[in-house]
């Protein structure tokens, strides 16, 4: 009986030798990209960008997926327990599953204070840092300020550099290319945003209105001015009550549009649509969030060319 | 055995111990305007180049400023230790278009130390309120109660390990349900857990009271994997990680004090043992499963009637010391959750069957068999429907059979709260039946805690 046990706790451990000799053997072989894990998709596509064929990049969360939602599943253990870097958008987005992820992945890398972590959020223009005192009454709120910053192409620009200045850390050799490709990146994402500001020029200072908060450093980018939120408080569903005051004051301002993310259902915006005559639109928040988003800076091609023409819909500019 | 447990100690031991100014690119250089004489278009386009050449490197020196004035801030906050100040660029910041252009220094990555108090644990707080109502001959819970309150300390201790406590204070008084250090650094992808916490034996007793989906626990649960308190108890666990390609597979081993409502242990030399296998594979991007095989065995105290003790009729009930409990368990689990609509539908299957034997003091072994399905459906943004079935022998009594199930509705007001009822039927094996109506109030304070999954 006793040998059976011994023979039955014997096993993880032998498992774990053969490992260790298999990840050895990998080790003094040829050097193979660095393995960049992303929580999201925002994130991986300003890795690739940087990175190019130095990396390979995996993104957890889907683009069509809400951010704060994410099971920590498994198989992300796994994917986690392989990077050489993690990059996260912190400003505890992620604090229901990275965590979890993190300490099941036995990655000395990528733990707190490893040298394969980095907290994208770190250098970046945050807006929404709630001051005074913070209590879930005012729902999930985020307590470092509105983690969705990435929805500003000057943000981006900022997360591509520090992604940059990690790669060359993590691998020096490669510096050159790092550095050549986040120039490329650069000059590519300015002359875009060019195209943005003279394509939402028109629009400075139109209202609208947004499901979630998550584009405050998009609209404040482009002088977009939001007047209410479907959501009464972040994370909070809206009761009927609030919705009549969101519709009171849309047809007080003459708003008309109703911005919503891919993974909120249309069937409260669209009941306001109809009562006031306007117009629910769905932007993608993340690369991914629909098909043609399929980089970060097709991501604002996107999102600028549908809220331009609803916007020139909306107020017949 | 005892050799086993002595290599174990070492190997833990050796585990252990194996953890233990910018420049300017390029300087700018004076755009020459010829004044004197008329321009064509030709120069005029020149000195427009120029000029947005200079604007560029206007902006990006005028970054350089507000970065290195956001790092004096930061490091003026951390010598005041005042609170945490994040200074974002005082405007938006044009983009450079040329590579030349001057780089800021390297991005600090680092929040700014506000104070000593950031080092505190993250803390939360749980109450969970049982009401009950209805019939139950063996009726434990009171017409209210407040089932247990429990605070959570989770922090990381050091760049090797991290510590999770969960103090509860339940009807029983306060004790420490789990209290652990996990070292997270080890090499051969392993993770090791040193304290008191809940064995790695199937999925339901892995889960705290607050995250189970229902209001009570499984038959199988309560007649043969301890009850409640379930299989919690001080000790190491080590689990390995195999990396392939396929699926993700974890090979865990436990030993335990043998100081739990499961087992019982009379001898430092008696230890408990738990293994498990699990393995998980994403089915689609929306679904999964996820199976384990787990094994416990160790020493129990058996209190039996005086039938069932050879030549003891005299006595009412006696105690037997260093009887082997052995428990095989098998767990599947299904999940189906559509991402685009996660927040609104969600669908989780769960079944596990725990096969126990157990050591009688006179001689044959008593074996039992239990087992649970259950169900459980969100289909709205805050609601939840789910059942449950139960069957399940007693551990002493393997032809004791007790039959059951539940169907429960759980709203969800947001992630720090949910209200559930639940209906109860149990048939006991002694011929009488149960009907309740339960109640369920949980709600938390303090941090976010991990989704459960």
């Amino acid at each position: 009986m006793t040998s059976r046990y011994v023979r039955f706790l014997a096993a993880p451990a032998l498992a774990a030798v053969l490992a260790a000799v298999a990840g050895g053997a990998t080790a003094a072989g040829s050097v193979a990209p660095l393995k960049v894990v992303t929580t999201t998709e925002d994130l991986a596509s300003l890795a690739r960008e940087v990175g190019g064929d130095r990396v390979t990049v995996v993104g957890l969360a889907k683009g069509y997926q809400d951010p704060h939602q994410v099971d920590p599943k498994p198989s992300f253990i796994l994917e986690v327990s392989r990077a050489d870097l993690l990059i996260a958008v912190g400003r505890e987005l992620e604090i229901g599953w990275l965590p979890a992820l993190v300490t099941s992945s036995r990655n000395a890398k990528v733990q707190a204070g490893g040298t394969g972590f980095l907290d994208a959020s770190r250098n970046v223009k945050i807006l929404e840092i709630p001051t005074g005192q913070i209590t879930r009454a005012m729902g999930d709120v985020h307590p470092e300020g509105n983690p969705h910053y990435w929805l500003d192409p000057g943000n981006g620009r900022q997360i591509a550099k520090a992604i940059r200045d990690k790669l060359i850390a993590l691998a020096p050799n490669d510096r050159a290319v790092f550095e050549q490709r986040y120039a490329q990146f650069d000059t590519r994402l300015a002359a875009a945003e060019k195209k943005w500001d003279a394509a939402l020029a028109p629009y400075k200072g139109a209202k609208l209105v947004t499901y979630h908060r998550s584009w405050p450093n998009f609209m404040e980018r482009w002088g977009l001015n939001v007047i209410g939120y479907v959501e009464p408080k972040p994370g909070i569903p809206a009761p009927p009550s609030h919705i009549i005051q969101l519709i009171d004051e849309m047809q007080r301002q003459g708003v008309k549009l109703i911005v919503v993310e891919p993974y909120f259902s249309l069937k409260t915006p669209q009941s306001i649509a109809s009562r006031i005559g306007g117009t629910v639109l769905v932007l993608a928040p993340s690369v991914g969030g629909v098909k043609e988003a399929g980089d970060y800076i097709q991501l604002f091609d996107y999102n600028v060319a549908q809220l331009t023409a609803a916007l020139k819909q909306a107020t017949g500019r | 055995m005892a050799r086993l447990r002595l290599s174990l100690v070492c190997g833990l031991w050796a585990l252990a111990a194996t953890t233990a100014s910018p420049a300017l690119a390029q300087s700018s250089t004076a755009a020459s305007v010829q004044a004197a004489k008329p321009a064509g278009p030709d120069e005029v386009r020149r000195v427009r180049e120029e000029l947005d050449r200079l604007r560029q490197e206007f902006d990006s020196l005028r970054r350089v400023y507000d970065d290195r004035l956001q790092q004096l801030e930061q490091r003026l906050s951390q010598i005041g230790g005042g609170p945490l100040v994040v200074t974002p660029p005082a405007v938006p910041v044009a983009p450079p278009a040329t590579p030349q252009a001057v780089e800021p220094a390297p991005p600090q990555t680092q929040a700014p130390v506000a104070s000593s108090k950031v080092f505190n644990p993250d803390m939360s707080v749980n109450g969970n309120f049982i009401g009950a109502a209805g019939r139950n001959p063996f009726a434990t819970l009171s017409p209210m109660q407040m089932s247990e309150v429990e605070a959570a300390f989770q922090a990381v201790v050091d760049p090797y390990a991290r510590a999770d406590f969960f103090l509860a204070v339940g009807r029983e008084g306060a004790e420490v349900e789990e209290g652990y250090i996990t070292f997270t650094s080890l090499p051969g992808n392993l993770l090791l857990k040193v304290g008191k916490m809940r064995a790695q034996f199937g999925k339901m007793n892995t889960l705290h009271t607050h995250t189970l989906p229902s209001v009570d626990r499984s038959l199988v649960t309560e007649n043969l994997v301890g009850g409640d308190e379930g299989f919690s108890d001080a000790g190491f666990s080590v689990s390995h990680l195999v990396r392939n390609p396929f699926m993700f597979v974890e090979l865990t081993g436990e030993a335990y004090a043998g100081t739990s409502e499961l087992f019982q242990s009379d001898q430092r030399s008696k230890l408990a043992y738990v293994g498990r296998v699990r393995g998980y594979r994403d089915l689609t991007e929306s679904s999964n499963i996820d199976l384990g095989v787990s094994l416990a065995t160790g020493p129990t105290r058996v209190e039996v009637g005086p039938g069932l003790l050879a030549g003891s009729i005299s006595t009412p009930t006696l105690s037997a010391v260093g009887l082997n409990r052995r428990l095989v368990g098998f767990d599947a689990t299904f999940r189906y959750r559509p991402l685009r609509r996660a927040i609104y539908q969600r669908l989780n299957l769960r079944t596990e069957l725990i096969w126990s034997r157990q050591e009688m003091p006179d001689a044959p072994y008593e074996r039992a068999f239990g087992m649970y399905a259950s169900g459980e459906y969100q289909f709205a943004r805050r609601w939840y429907i789910g059942a449950r079935a139960d069957r399940s022998g007693r551990a002493l009594d393997a032809a004791a059979i007790d039959k059951g199930g539940a169907v429960f509705l759980t709203f969800w007001p947001t992630e720090f709260s949910q209200i559930r009822g639940q209906f109860r039927r149990i048939n006991f094996a002694e011929g009488a039946r149960a009907n309740e109506f339960l109640m369920q109030f949980n709600f938390s304070i303090g941090a976010h805690g991990a989704h459960v999954f």
